[in-house]
């Protein structure tokens, strides 16, 4: 298991990490968002290879079939998608590499100095009943508040779309 | 999955993380700079699992962390969008040079 599945592991990541590059780079509108979904959808492969299946259904489901989604239709409605977008202007390129570089080596820095105590337990098995229970159980670690928390952002955000998105009266 | 140390986990959600940013900065149409957010909300949630299940097996709230960050990210786009689509039948363009109008 260990070997393959590290190979696995290695193969995705290589694979998040090219489409994530070419999701931010590519000229083409349209091609970016269907990078940015490969690099969901193989999120999605690695909660899958950490037994998070519950997850990683949730994140093929509301990621890559509702955001990304999303994102396609105001692309289709917004932009021209026969047309390549302007390259950036050099400074700015060399201006964020800078910055972004810096503070990876910061991160990578501090990552690899930082001593990881895995705790060595066995893996909890979390069946999809264990899920249902724990967001929605009052008592210690459950989850039952920000669900609702959640559930009231979702109420707001959906109205608030609409409420944005609807066309205005002409101003009198 | 159990041979991977933790490090290499955290440097691939670090690197995620930053390749959005870089998105981010150097986009101008609004839509592209919203695909570099989120990739960052991504990597976020990668780093939550991970730890979880790397360094803290017998827990299980990154699941939950996670689960509740890929719904704000939903959120958060289902507004952002709505916008995009307002300022468009406005003026034309989602080029964040152009939306200084909103200013005025």
């Amino acid at each position: 298991m260990s070997s393959a599945g590290t190979y696995l592991f290695y193969f995705f990541a290589a694979l998040v990490l090219a489409s994530s590059i070419a999701a931010v780079t590519s000229r083409r509108i349209l091609r970016a968002a269907v990078y940015l979904l490969f690099a969901l959808a193989g999120t999605a492969a690695f909660y899958f290879m950490v037994d998070y299946f519950f997850l990683a259904a949730v994140q093929l489901l509301v990621y890559a079939g509702g955001i990304v989604v999303l994102i396609i239709f105001s692309i289709l409605l917004t932009s021209d998608i026969h047309e390549k977008m302007e390259k950036p202007a050099p400074l700015k390129v060399v201006a964020s590499l800078a910055l972004v570089l810096t503070s990876f080596g910061l991160i990578a820095f501090v990552i690899s100095n930082f001593d990881f105590m895995p705790s060595g337990d066995a893996p909890t098995k979390l069946s999809m009943r264990e899920v249902g229970k724990t967001l929605l159980s009052y008592s210690e670690g459950g989850y039952v508040l920000p669900f609702e928390v959640i559930s009231i952002v979702l109420l707001a955000a959906l109205a608030g779309a609409i409420v944005i998105a609807k066309r205005n009266p002409p101003a009198t | 999955m159990t041979g991977i140390p933790v490090e290499h986990l955290l440097i691939f959600s670090a690197l995620m993380f930053f390749i959005g940013m870089y998105g981010f900065l150097t986009r101008k149409n609004l839509v592209t700079m919203l695909i570099g957010i989120e990739l960052m909300l991504n990597a976020v949630n990668i780093n939550l699992v991970v730890i979880d299940r790397f360094v803290y097996p017998k827990q299980t709230d990154g699941l939950f962390f996670a689960m509740f960050v890929i719904a704000v990210a939903a959120a958060e786009a289902a507004v952002a969008i709505a916008i995009f689509i307002n300022l468009y039948r406005n003026i034309r363009s989602v080029d964040v040079e152009k939306v200084n109008e909103m200013k005025y």
